[in-house]
């Protein structure tokens, strides 16, 4: 079996599954956001259960709209407040919270072999962690918190094998850019997808969770790398509970395995407006409005790390607006000892308190007609961080903060 | 028995621009739907009518699991979405929520905006009435259509509930 298959088959209590079989699997971690929660909470009402089977693992994570930015998003994060209060469930209110994504594994809530799911399509991040994790909608969220199990159709599994070393600025959001450019916003859908290789062995945990994280932009339904010595590392301070490691299983038992040599390759650049649509970034000309460096996707201490580097160097440009956004109060916390946060408000950027923002054009960095922003975030549909009319270009913090020094759309290795 | 006019859209339609997450402050069906598709046909909630189909290319749905996106869809009173693939999370929405999705290309190859459609879902068969053309939805797997039987997620784990197969802890 894939790493994939013998995960979903323990959570069944099957010796094996096959790709295609439907199971009920036992979850081991629920979550749900300030936008998916209140219409999980209204179809849990609905099922008239009044109790979520386990309290100590249903979590509820205020976000997207955090610190609130109107009325209407008051009103939903109460009505999430209120639910996880009575649940006596875990919750992390503003000012101790976290992007979901970030804080989750940064708090040792997921561990190695989990099944985790959650109402937020970048729930696959935890697969960085050796877990399948995968993201679904308010009322799957709903029922799992009821009943402490989901229906999964169990999915073939495309393996990805990164060669080669990596070059210097190339970073797991590279990896994962230049991979939806391969095979496009549906070229593994359904599909696990299992990333492997030394250049994979190479990247840090924060690069790996950035490459789990953006798996859902290729349509998958987990994106997975196996259990190494980094893992270990991460987990061994954060876990309270026992996880079981699993090894991947033969290239043999994948549906496809597709290899690239990233020896040579350049930071890469998804332009509007699909992810797939990527390209190196010396290939890129494009004056830009707006930065920002955060998310679910890259908004870890690496990524800060990187980013402060490359500002120790270089003002925001003078027409540039960039926006900083540590993932959690914790990489908040370290980015400010590490002297992080002081660089970029030297250096004229904006430091937010964790949120998921402007990501989704929720607040805190929304575009006008005809603006253009360079972002490290993980999508640059139409309208996604604003008006219609604007335009969002992907890339790594290495990229983004070049770009915010430049005022066009730039490579580090220019500065 | 589904009858009604298409609205049609390419490949990759994301959650996003079937409701802008500028709008997820809410999450009433009949408020959703007044900005569904807004960010790429800004007149569809004007000229939707009551049953009509939307139908699309390949990767319908893609994006965030936001279930706002086939509630939307439903409260502007689509009857169903015909596409050539669907993203899974939306998919599994849309089913849990009641809203019909058919996978076909060569319905979808064979469709124009504006067409009239008619649609058997318990028998999976696409007609188009302009065109005088018919055409085979690909069957659900049958889990798939008991939970379509059941009513949707919330009624199948009713059931499941009443029949001892899950024990909540209350």
């Amino acid at each position: 079996m894939t790493l994939a298959e013998k995960i979903l088959a323990a959570h069944a209590g099957k010796k094996s599954v096959s790709p295609g079989d439907f199971i009920s699997a036992r979850v081991d971690l629920v979550l749900s956001n300030d936008i998916t929660a209140p219409i999980a909470i209204r179809e849990f009402d609905r099922l008239g259960v009044p109790r979520v089977f386990d309290p100590h693992k249903v979590v509820m994570v205020p976000d997207h709209f955090v610190p609130n930015k109107d009325i209407l998003s008051a009103e939903q994060a109460k009505t999430m407040r209120a639910f996880a209060w009575e649940q006596g469930i875990r919750y992390f209110e503003c000012g101790q919270m976290g992007i979901e994504h970030v804080l989750l594994p940064e708090k040792g809530l997921v561990l190695p072999g989990d099944l985790v799911v959650g109402a937020d399509s970048h729930t696959c991040t935890y697969g960085a962690l050796g877990a399948f994790a995968t993201g679904m909608g308010s009322t799957d969220i709903a029922m799992a918190m009821a009943t402490g199990d989901v229906w999964l159709k169990v999915p073939p599994t495309i393996r990805f094998v990164y060669h080669g070393q990596l070059p210097h600025w190339v970073d797991g959001k590279d990896l994962i850019l230049y991979t939806i450019g391969q095979i496009g916003v549906d070229g593994a859908l359904y599909a696990a997808m299992e990333f492997t290789g030394e250049a994979l062995d190479a990247l840090s945990m924060d690069g790996r969770f950035t490459m789990s994280n953006m798996a859902i932009e290729a349509g998958a339904k987990v994106g997975l790398c196996a259990v190494d010595e980094k893992t270990r590392e991460y987990v061994k301070t954060r876990a309270r509970r026992p996880y079981a490691i699993y090894e991947l299983g033969s290239a043999a038992e994948c549906a496809q395995v597709i290899e690239y040599d990233v020896s040579q390759l350049e930071p890469q650049v998804a332009q509007p407006h699909l992810p797939s649509n990527v390209c190196p970034v010396s290939r890129v000309e494009a004056k830009i409005d707006q930065v920002v460096i955060g998310s679910c996707t890259n908004g870890r201490l690496d990524d800060l790390r990187v980013a402060a580097h490359i500002f120790e160097h270089g003002q925001v440009h003078p027409e540039v607006r960039c926006i900083v956004i540590p993932g959690s109060q914790q990489v908040y916390l370290d980015a400010l000892q590490l002297g992080y946060l002081h660089t970029f408000v030297k250096a004229g950027c904006a430091v937010s308190t964790p949120t998921c923002g402007p990501c989704l054009g929720g607040h805190m960095g929304i575009m006008a007609a005809g603006e253009r922003a360079v972002s490290t975030t993980n999508r640059n549909f139409t309208g996604r961080m604003g008006s219609p009319q604007s335009e969002v270009y992907l890339a790594g913090p290495a990229v983004a903060a070049a770009s915010a020094i430049k005022g066009r759309i730039a490579s580090p290795v220019e500065l | 028995m589904l009858k009604g006019h298409v609205f049609k859209y390419g490949a990759n339609v994301d959650t996003d621009v079937i409701i802008p997450a500028r709008y997820l402050n809410v999450s009433e069906t009949a408020e959703l739907a007044r900005h569904c598709m807004e960010d790429i046909d800004r007149d569809f909630i004007q000229r939707v009518r009551f049953g009509d189909i939307i139908v699309a290319e390949t990767n319908f749905g893609c994006g965030s699991s936001r279930e706002h996106a086939p509630l939307a869809i439903k409260g502007a009173g689509v009857a169903a979405v015909v596409a050539q693939s669907f993203a899974r999370i939306f998919f599994r929405n849309a089913i849990n929520i009641g809203l019909p999705l058919l996978e076909s290309t060569e319905a979808v190859e064979a469709t124009e905006a504006g067409d009239e459609l008619e649609i058997d879902l318990a028998a999976g068969k696409i007609r188009n009435i302009t065109k005088g053309q018919q055409f085979a939805a690909k069957p659900y797997p049958s889990f798939m259509n008991e939970l379509i039987a059941a009513g949707g997620l919330v009624e199948y784990t009713k059931l499941r509930l009443a029949q001892g197969a899950v024990k909540p802890l209350a």
